[in-house]
């Protein structure tokens, strides 16, 4: 490391003051009603992220809930079938699309800056663009439900029931647009966090420094370039099918409907652990801080991770084992199946490990990760199970796989999540939350939970398929079905709770400081909430948790960064030493315009294919906004010079 | 509904070798979850409350700790995938002699069935509903007309799905006599939830006999207001979709009719085969199973009754 770039803050003279008041003229907010537009600070695209994933997540959640109604009595009147199938459809389509996915991305582009020590992420412009295009995404689909158009054909939208002869009309063009939003979204924030996380992390956090969140935010992010294009091209395939005539998925025409299942299976399989792989980070997060001890085998997990990574590829024909193939082949993907489990569960014994060598504390956040523990670990047996080709063609396609599902992805995404955002609540608004409440939340979010789920498991052993409106009286499964619906209840009072806790400590929590929980990670080195530009000087990093090693003012500190403008230091992939130093671009209102272009392709193009070509022009005119080359790379856009 | 009551759909009441196979290998897996779940939480438990000893346990001694899981791990998840591949061999090992063969063709939301022989007189059409000798291999094909289908008789086997342009193929036999209900397993279209059928299986002679029924035409009596219901169901749309045969009915959208009276439900599993069932069904079956392809017919009251004695004197 150069030394006249890195240094502690005792030997050289630093004006504190006027370096932290350029920081915050040179990182300021740009304001009123058209700055929200031009916003491109990742703490705030990140909350926007999460906000909207939750305003989806309850929105799934009230549909749910009308399932649950419907479901509860036998030969139930209270929804038709279109309805029913409309609603179970956009269910599974929000929660996957517009909740899971988005929500941990948001967290990624909320923390990994934080967690590694830098100003912003790589590209705020584009950034900005991926949650606009997201927030048109899920506008454009409940947009949909709205004008009567939407889609019926389940979350999975199998052909040749999703084609244009079996759903007429526009309901699934809705869906097949609204998969081309969100996932280009997701694509720019795994290209976002992949070269953050590569390029702009604090000097001296090498590889085997990196937290275990912010590893599991990359991994991810390399899961979603691999994926997202399958399910882009599978959804681009059936566009094509149903407005200009192509007979991909049409038998009659050669077209092959299984053709649909593997496009859609291979980015949906990697889907499933997009979802889970960041909640596994939180996990690991959560249970080093409150066992108050390093993690035990850091590496071990973060190989893990990235096996995880690997093998989640090879596991997509395990949902289509009905559809008859060959023997062989499935008896391979049962074996990848089951080989999935191992990193996992080298992960739980790892974690097991820290907290039998810690000295856990029972804090909130940690009774989510027991609860996490609890569920996810019997909703991977419940896998393990179904990974079984024989058993899986009694069970699949029935409420029994909708146990195990609902089983690992809310256990094993949900549940941490919810722990990791009372866990970081206090990094985002300087507040503490009620741990009372807090506590009596989880156990019933957990109570509710396995009311509601764990009678699907003998559901489906009984018989009950998928995806049915009604059942008859005889079929025995009325009372667990009732007893599903009471538990939707209690879950939907534990959701209320959740979020009368969040308002109620956004407004009167305690303050928090900057480390209330004494954690290790460099997110508590800074103010709650944290500045716009997160650190008044980037840290220097010694070791997997700095905090933990020495008091926060006396970690070394990178100084020499221009404060007048948005500079933040570029480091090496390996050993993060300091490469240069890198100008980011400021706020700006093309990458906004550049969405609604885009947005009016999309659009357009569920009535005709030519408004994607329109799209493509009306895009052009933002761009030359977006990239006008400046003269100088000292140049400060004129709202930020200093008054 | 009295009439459907006695049928069970269970994975977890096996009447067959195939479903009896399928049920050893779910209470091995139960069993072994179970006891890796209680060993996980008893770990936690124990991790998060045990007193903390000084000093701190060492690293090695959870290294090892948690290599011995892993091992244990990777053995137990060897012996699983073992047992699933001697379960899906013993399922697909075919060892028996003159099968029925059976095929099952899904529609919106119906079920065609044709018990195929190789002499084609020997050929027997039906819908919604299929009978079983006890005791004789059974071969299944599954195929559809339009969206994929998947056919599951859980007492008796894992499910196949019914795809357009692929013939899927298992075969199953059931050892004890009973009625076996089925519906379909994949979503496919607003009627999902109403596409079932009984599976009835007998007696060998029993079934000789129900097949020997079934090859013959329609066998309608010859009482005058039969005659009748037979003249108005040749003069209504009835015959535009729907076949009886031996007489002028032969189209094909819809469910075989030439037996009709001898089947147990209406409308694939929807509700007893009642003639106040079959009455609803013509005039408004959109009421019953809201978008079914079968059009609300017009008959005029007086001839009602005279179709009614008709078609259920298909037996």
């Amino acid at each position: 490391m150069s030394a006249d770039l890195l240094s502690t803050i005792d030997q050289y003279e630093i004006d504190e003051a006027a370096a932290k008041r350029d920081l915050e003229n040179s990182w300021r907010a740009p304001g009123g009603f058209i700055g929200w537009f031009q916003e491109v600070n990742h703490k705030a695209i990140g909350l926007r992220y999460i906000v909207t994933a939750f305003i989806f997540l309850i929105a799934g959640g009230i549909e749910a809930l009308l399932m649950r109604y419907q479901l509860a009595i036998p030969d139930h009147r209270f929804l038709n079938p279109n309805l029913y199938n409309e609603i179970f459809t956009i269910h599974g389509s929000t929660m996957m699309f517009l909740f899971a996915v988005p929500v941990m991305e948001g967290m990624g582009i909320y923390l990994v800056p934080l967690m590694i020590g830098t100003r912003n992420v790589a590209f705020p412009r584009l950034n900005a663009y991926g949650y606009y295009m997201f927030l048109f995404g899920g506008i454009f689909l409940y947009a949909g439900i709205f004008l009567n158009m939407a889609p019926d054909a389940g979350w999975f939208a199998y052909t040749p029931l999703s084609g244009p002869q079996f759903s007429p009309g526009k309901r699934l063009d809705f869906w097949a647009q609204m998969i081309t939003f969100t996932e280009l979204s997701a694509l720019v924030v795994a290209i976002e966090i992949i070269v953050t996380v590569i390029k702009l992390r604090g000097p001296g956090m090498s590889l085997d420094r990196i937290p275990i969140f912010v590893w599991a935010m990359l991994v991810q992010s390399f899961m979603v370039v691999f994926a997202m294009p399958a399910v882009m091209d599978a959804s681009g395939m059936l566009m094509m099918d149903r407005t200009i005539g192509t007979h991909f998925f049409n038998p009659a025409e050669g077209g092959d409907p299984l053709l649909w299942q593997h496009t859609f299976w291979f980015f949906g399989h990697p889907e499933v652990y997009i979802i889970f792989i960041p909640g596994t980070g939180m996990v690991a997060e959560l249970v080093t801080v409150f066992s108050r001890r390093p993690i035990f085998g850091y590496t071990a997990i973060v190989l893990s991770i990235i096996s995880t990574g690997f093998i989640g590829f090879g596991l997509w024909v395990h949902h289509m084992f009905a559809t008859g193939l060959p023997q062989l082949g499935e008896s391979f993907f049962t074996a990848a199946s089951l080989l999935i489990t191992i990193p996992t569960g080298v992960q739980f014994f790892c974690w097991l490990a820290t907290m039998w060598g810690g000295r856990p504390k029972l804090t909130v956040p940690f009774w989510y990760v027991i609860s996490f523990f609890i569920i996810f670990v019997a909703g991977g047996l419940s896998g393990v199970m179904i990974a079984s080709v024989p058993f899986d063609i009694q069970v699949h396609d029935t409420f029994f796989i909708v146990a195990h599902f609902h089983y690992v992805l809310i256990g094993g995404a949900v549940f941490p999540l919810l722990g990791a955002i009372y866990y970081w609540f206090p990094k985002m608004t300087g507040r503490l939350q009620d741990d009372r409440l807090g506590l009596i939340t989880c156990w019933i979010l957990l109570i509710g939970f396995n009311l509601t789920f764990f009678p699907m498991h003998w559901l489906g052993l009984h018989g009950m398929p998928r995806r049915v409106y009604a059942y008859s009286a005889n079929s025995g499964w009325a009372s667990m079905n009732a007893l599903a619906s009471i538990g939707a209840v209690v879950i939907a009072v534990g959701g209320i709770l959740y979020l009368v806790n969040i308002f109620r400590s956004k407004r009167d929590g305690g303050f928090s400081g900057p480390n209330p929980w004494q954690a290790g990670t460099l997110e508590w080195m800074t103010d709650s909430p944290a500045p716009r530009y997160n650190f008044l000087h980037i840290p220097i990093v010694s070791g997997r948790e700095p905090l933990w090693e020495r008091p926060s003012d006396e970690i070394p500190l990178v100084i020499g960064l221009r404060t007048d403008r948005r500079e933040v230091l570029v480091t090496r992939t390996l050993e993060a030493s300091p490469d240069h130093r890198y100008v980011l671009p400021g706020p700006t209102i093309w990458p906004f315009w550049v969405a609604v272009g885009t947005g009016i392709g999309f659009t357009g193009s569920v009535f005709n294919m030519w408004w994607f070509v329109l799209g493509g022009f009306i895009c052009f005119v933002p761009f030359v906004g977006w990239f006008w080359p400046h003269r100088n790379i000292n140049f400060v856009p004129k709202m930020e010079k200093p008054k | 509904m009295i009439a459907l009551a006695g049928f069970t759909q269970s994975a977890v009441n096996p009447a067959g070798p195939q479903s009896a196979h399928i049920y050893h290998l779910w209470h091995l897996y139960l069993w072994i979850c179970v006891a890796v779940w209680v060993l996980v939480i008893a770990f936690l438990i124990a991790g998060l409350t045990r007193r903390r000893p000084q000093p701190q346990t060492p690293d090695t001694k959870l290294r090892r700790s948690v290599i011995t899981a892993t091992a244990i791990t990777i053995g137990i998840l060897f012996f699983m995938l073992v047992a699933s591949i001697q379960t899906g061999n013993a399922l697909a090992t075919r060892s028996f002699t003159k099968p029925v063969s059976i095929e099952i063709t899904g529609h919106q939301w119906w079920w065609e069935v044709h018990y195929q022989f190789s002499q084609p007189d020997q050929e027997v059409v039906t819908a919604n509903e299929i009978h079983i000798p006890v005791g004789r291999a059974v071969i299944l094909k599954a195929t559809s007309q339009d969206v994929i289908h998947s056919v599951w008789i859980p007492n008796l086997d894992g499910k196949i799905d019914a795809i357009p342009e692929h013939v899927n193929t298992i075969w199953l036999r059931a050892d004890k006599p009973g009625i076996y209900r089925r519906q379909c397993a994949e979503f496919c279209g607003m009627q999902h939830a109403h596409m079932a059928m009984l599976v009835f299986a007998e007696p060998e002679p029993k079934f000789e006999r129900w097949l020997a029924d079934q090859r013959s035409g329609a066998r309608s009596s010859a009482g005058a207001v039969v005659m009748r219901g037979r003249q108005i169901f040749e003069n209504a749309p009835c015959l535009l979709c729907h076949t009886i045969r031996g007489t002028g009915a032969a189209g094909t959208t819809g469910p075989d009719l030439t037996h009709l009276a001898s089947r147990t439900t209406l409308a694939a599993g929807t509700m007893p085969n009642t003639p106040g069932n079959l009455a609803g069904w013509i005039t408004d079956s959109q009421r019953i199973k809201p978008g079914n392809n079968m059009p609300p017919i017009n008959v005029p009251s007086e001839d009602l009754q005279p179709l009614l004695s008709f078609l259920e004197s298909l037996r």
